[in-house]
């Protein structure tokens, strides 16, 4: 951990205090001049590619979720060479501490955080609340484009494995804890589309066998931050049922809002073994004889999967 | 060579004047000057009438967007009472400026046109503008559902009145 760690009272409380930072913390660092000695780089990551464009953090470079972190002919994330040249560009060393922020409550920010983490950067952070947050408190926003000193980036072979579930893992992983962050009418299958407005590209509406359903958004306030230790506890350990040192798997549609989940889940309430299913429904709704269940109901362990002890 | 000219001779034909104007303006800049001619479209995306934004019943969300993205169609009518001319109305947030930039694209290639035209357009015709490797397909569907939303209410709209 290369910069110093945020301290305050609701930070505290998390698992993993040092994954936050503050709005104030962050205006406070960049008028302290801690930007542009490659110590620390801000990275704004939202869903809409020209968001950045119209304003953002003075001295914050852009990381676009598709264009930057996905590959663009496998459905799968940039390899370590390519990281590499990105995080460079971006001014980012392997020992840079990172602090990501975006729009919708840091909903692709967490989801840029993710894919860093699946290439083992160190240091990367969230700030609270991200650009709404900051946007709402009047801080200062600029059009200006930085031009990073390049950072000295290694090419780092991507772990997928402790943070990244496929569709096989998660076949595997029945019996055990599922959370979908969709939203109810996504869980349920019940979202009407009107005939001629196909919506998104999932053949089979509903969710995963047993998968507890708490939305991405209700991780967040009102004011885009996270919610507070108690607030989440109350959420996950006791709406969603989950039980300390439960190995779990989010999912979402493609793995963005999930990303949020994971997060909280992994960093503010300390759950060791967290995995992203990434393929998310619309793989898993499309798949060839896959269950699903329709409806509110959670659903139980599909028989195949019980009496294979695995797969199907 | 010669395919890419057939390509955009193609593209454009059918295309009404402004509108293939705008796919030209595209065509001719490098892909990161693209997206800030994007970004212009979506500042100059106009306010929505009065008599509409304070009824936002009367306009349709674009469900295919990522973004909220509200439009609705009026017919102004010639003399005789037949409709002339189509008048778009959208209304998208300043934080959402790549659905506002398509939004804009729209307004200024089909605001005006007559239910033929807009008709005439291809359906395909957001990927001509050369965004897609930049915007992603992802993103991109979400114009071509705005132009598909606008014709099917125009062709509509036509088919009552005549």
């Amino acid at each position: 951990m290369s910069y110093p760690v945020e301290q305050n009272e609701k930070f505290t409380a998390y698992a993993h205090p040092e994954r936050l930072v503050s709005t104030e913390w962050l205006a406070a660092a960049i008028e302290g001049g801690a930007l542009g000695n490659g110590k620390l780089v801000v990275v704004e990551s939202d869903e809409d590619v020209l968001l950045y464009e119209t304003g953002h953090i003075p001295g914050a470079v852009k990381v676009d979720w598709h264009t930057d972190l996905n590959d663009e002919v496998t459905r799968d994330y940039v390899d370590g060479n390519a990281f590499a040249a990105l995080a460079a560009a971006k001014g980012i060393s392997r020992d840079t501490t990172v602090v990501i922020y975006g729009d919708k409550s840091n909903w692709w920010a967490a989801y840029a955080l993710w894919v860093f983490t699946l290439f083992g950067h160190e240091d990367v952070r969230l700030l609270d609340g991200g650009r709404d947050k900051w946007i709402a408190e009047g801080r200062e926003l600029t059009t200006d484009v930085p031009v990073p000193a390049a950072g000295d980036y290694p090419v780092v072979e991507r772990d997928d494995a402790p943070i990244r579930a496929f569709k096989d893992d998660v076949l595997a992983h029945f019996g055990k804890p599922l959370i979908d962050v969709r939203s109810p009418e996504e869980y349920t299958g019940q979202r009407t589309h009107m005939p001629a407005y196909p919506e998104e590209g999932a053949l089979r509406g509903g969710h995963i066998p047993t998968a507890a359903s708490i939305p991405w958004a209700r991780a967040a306030a009102e004011d885009g931050t996270y919610r507070t230790r108690p607030e989440l506890e109350a959420l996950y350990l006791g709406e969603a049922g989950l039980n300390e040192g439960d190995d779990v798997v989010a999912y979402c549609r493609i793995g963005e809002r999930s990303s949020h989940t994971w997060f909280a889940l992994k960093f503010l309430l300390g759950f060791e073994t967290v995995r992203n299913y990434d393929g998310s429904w619309t793989e898993w709704g499309n798949a060839v004889r896959v269950p699903i269940v329709k409806g509110t109901e959670r659903g139980s362990v599909p028989a195949a999967a019980l009496s294979t002890g695995k797969h199907l | 060579m010669a395919n890419l000219r057939k390509l955009e001779g193609m593209s454009t034909y059918a295309l009404p004047t402004a509108l293939a104007e705008i796919v030209d303006d595209f065509q001719a800049l490098t892909e990161p000057d693209r997206l800030q001619l994007l970004l212009e479209f979506s500042r100059a995306l106009p306010e929505l009438p009065e008599r509409l934004r304070d009824h936002p019943e009367l306009l349709e969300q674009v469900v295919e967007c990522q973004s909220p993205l509200f439009l609705t169609i009026e017919a102004e009518k010639d003399d005789d009472g037949s409709p002339a001319a189509f008048r778009l109305f959208f209304k998208a947030p300043p934080e959402a400026p790549t659905t506002r930039g398509f939004a804009g694209v729209l307004h200024e290639g089909l605001d005006g046109l007559t239910a033929q035209e807009i008709l005439a357009v291809p359906d395909d015709m957001p990927e001509l503008l050369g965004l897609t490797r930049a915007i992603t397909p992802l993103r991109m569907r979400g114009m071509t559902a705005m132009l598909g939303r606008i014709k099917r209410k125009v062709a509509a709209t036509a088919r009552l009145q005549s």
